[in-house]
């Protein structure tokens, strides 16, 4: 019984010393915070570190391209909005629904995945991109249930026993969010690392590697590929319930292609594909860039501009420019990274090797119907 | 009865501008196996590029003798800077990852769609632009229905330019090549086609045709924006789905079906315009599960 938990054991190398002043930073990071504005915005980059890791399952691991990610996001945002606010006057705990939505939205994904996956890969994505057109869509025109256009307002807070003066209740407190989307992560952490050294993980990566070589050794090609689906369903359902009580509003427009699906694939290509450091550092990355820097450069740029005086410059306008700029930065990433560094910023080992050119025969043999 | 011809009507010239597009996503697929997710932007730019021609010509305000030519040189002359985008994007970005693992080309076109899409809303702004409808208004009576002579344009001049495509992929030397690669690359190379350029002409007609169809796109809604090409990208992608996927026959039927599918649902259903959207992506989906060789398509898909 010497075996430790990969981890924990790991704690006391010295190797691991910045993992654990990271870790602490994080912890004590709302004390830190006197005015709690940055860790309402950390509370809310948590989604997407969130979202990101549990689309790198399915991109990054299994090498399956969702586009509709965001509809397993809309799902989980949906469910627990309708079972847990004044909609239907139906109020079920917060913590309940957060494992339901996650369930339900793995279900969503089974439907989908188990006649698509079948396939080949590049229908898959079309078909994503087809559900996730649908979903926000149908709950848009389905008043009835989700409020319509509108959407649904007033969605219930997360409540826990009273502790330490503590009432329990999350309100619009971001700082028991901040800690709850934290715990969420480590513990994704733990447990994708191990499912990541598993069987299947190793499945997986088989299967992303070589689907025919994958097949030839036994490995159930469908039920893998689906299980690596419907756990990022999962990921984004679980992720969803979180963003609706945090937000305390659902309504169909934040669930569109642009504003969810792409945004979580360029967190994950930028940071590179397999790469669960990287994928956290990515998602980190394009949600600064979208949530502070994009908001705060036209600022910026007009007070530079007058402040040099150039009469041109502030006729052109740039700061509307800057703001409109998110699509274009996304495309550039997206485009840039496959062609110049298809393994991402900080990328894993084994992807490296195989995306710098390893596969290439293969693939080629593969895609001409050879195989 | 007449109700059912305004549909039929608007379903056709609806589906005319469907299978324009749907013509280039089937056509890169059958030769490179790849879902252009840019070609929905390029057919956006195409629409622009004609909206500025007609400015910088003034054709808004041109004599009546001077209109058709006018119009007819827009379209060449948009047609072939929009081919040669749709070249200029497979040189860059997709030509270097041929050979790469699947997942890197549809990435990269996906970001290749931002970029596009990006470019336009920074130099377009997120507003609607009217655009002026150049074609010859009126209608014919027929009794049963009266019929927009615009519409009757639009849909001879989709016709007529699929009819081109299929004689010059049926007859021609390079029409041969391109199906020649498109059913065995290597085989191909080895009886002396000359590859890459045989995929930079398959990426020339079918971003040619994208701007045919966004100019005429133009003329029948009156506006354009900078985000059109992702829905009805999407919507002409299903058009060469059902089709059957590589077949330019099957693309151009599949988008007079899917036109005539939302207009009907759009008309004949209380609120339907909302759901036609969703009833085509579920048809998209249905296609792809159930049939994934479409209507026409003779391929057994791998895997």
């Amino acid at each position: 019984m010497k075996r430790k938990l990969p981890g924990f054991g790991a704690v006391g190398r010295a190797q691991n010393i910045p993992y654990v002043l990271l870790g602490i930073a994080l912890l004590l990071f709302p004390i830190l915070d006197s005015n709690r504005s940055q860790v309402d915005v950390a509370a809310f980059a948590g989604v997407w570190v969130l979202l990101a890791l549990g689309l790198n399952i399915v991109v990054g691991y299994a090498g399956l391209l969702d586009l509709g990610y965001a509809a397993f996001f809309a799902i989980g945002s949906y469910a627990f909005a309708i079972l847990a606010s004044g909609q239907f006057n139906i109020h079920i705990s917060f913590w309940l629904l957060l494992f339901a939505s996650a369930f339900i939205a793995a279900i969503f994904g089974v439907l989908l995945g188990a006649p698509t996956l079948r396939l080949r890969g590049d229908y898959l994505a079309i078909v994503t991109l087809g559900f996730g057109e649908i979903v926000p869509r149908v709950f848009r025109n389905a008043s009835v249930f989700t409020g319509g256009v509108n959407g649904i307002v007033g969605v219930d807070q997360p409540k826990l026993p009273a502790v330490f003066g503590w009432s329990g209740n999350f309100g619009f407190n971001p700082i028991p969010y901040y800690y709850l989307i934290l715990g969420v992560i480590v513990l994704s952490l733990f447990l994708i690392n191990n499912l990541r050294n598993s069987r299947l993980g190793r499945a997986w990566m088989a299967i992303r590697e070589d689907e025919v070589a994958a097949a030839a050794t036994g490995i159930n090609t469908v039920t893998t590929k689906l299980l690596a689906f419907a756990l990022g369903a999962s990921f984004s359902g679980f992720a969803g319930t979180y963003y609706a009580s945090k937000l305390f509003i659902v309504s169909p427009e934040s669930f569109s292609f642009q504003a969810v699906s792409v945004v979580v694939l360029v967190m994950v290509v930028l940071g590179g594909m397999g790469s669960m450091r990287g994928v956290i550092v990515g998602a980190l990355l394009i949600y600064f860039i979208q949530s502070y820097v994009l908001i705060q450069l036209p600022g910026w740029i007009v007070s530079a501009t007058s402040a040099l005086n150039i009469d041109f410059l502030t006729k052109l306008d740039i700061g509307s420019y800057v703001q409109r700029s998110n699509f274009l930065i996304f495309g550039i990433i997206l485009a840039g990274i496959m062609l110049l560094r298809p393994q991402g910023l900080l990328p894993s080992a084994q992807r490296k090797v195989e995306l710098e050119g390893g596969t290439s025969d293969e693939a080629v043999a593969d895609l001409r119907g050879s195989a | 009865m007449r109700f059912f011809a305004d549909q039929l009507i608007l379903g056709l010239t609806d589906g005319a501008i469907f299978a324009l597009i749907a013509l280039g996503y089937t056509m890169v697929y059958g030769i490179i196996e790849l879902i252009n997710f840019a070609h929905g932007d390029i057919f956006t730019v195409g629409g622009f590029i004609g909206l500025t021609l007609i400015s910088i010509l003034g054709l808004q305000h041109a004599p009546p003798a001077l209109l058709i030519p006018g119009v007819i040189l827009v379209f060449l002359v948009a047609m072939s800077l929009n081919g040669l985008l749709g070249v200029a994007i497979e040189r860059v970005a997709y030509r270097p990852l041929r050979n790469a693992p699947r997942l890197a080309p549809l990435i990269t076109a996906v970001g290749i769609s931002f970029i596009l899409e990006g470019i336009l809303f920074l130099l377009k702004g997120p507003n609607q632009i009217s655009y002026p409808n150049l074609l010859p208004g009126g209608s014919l009576n027929l009794g049963f229905a009266s019929i927009g002579v615009g519409n009757v344009f639009i849909i001879l001049i989709a016709l007529g330019l699929m009819i081109a495509l299929n004689q010059f992929i049926q007859r021609t030397r390079v029409g041969r090549a391109m199906r020649a690669t498109a059913q065995d690359r290597d085989a191909a190379r080895l009886m002396g086609v000359n590859i890459n350029r045989t995929i930079a002409i398959t990426f020339f007609i079918g971003s040619a045709l994208a701007a045919a169809g966004g100019i005429i796109y133009g003329f029948d809604y009156q506006t354009i924006d900078f985000s059109l090409g992702f829905r009805n990208g999407l919507v002409a992608f299903t058009a060469a789905v059902f089709g059957g996927i590589g077949n330019v026959v099957g693309a151009a039927l599949g988008g007079f079906i899917i036109g005539i599918i939302i207009d009907f649902v759009g008309g004949y259903f209380q609120g339907g315009q909302q759901w036609s959207d969703v009833v085509v992506f579920s048809i998209l989906i249905l296609v792809l599960v159930f049939r994934p060789t479409g209507l026409l398509g003779m391929r057994v898909p791998e895997k």
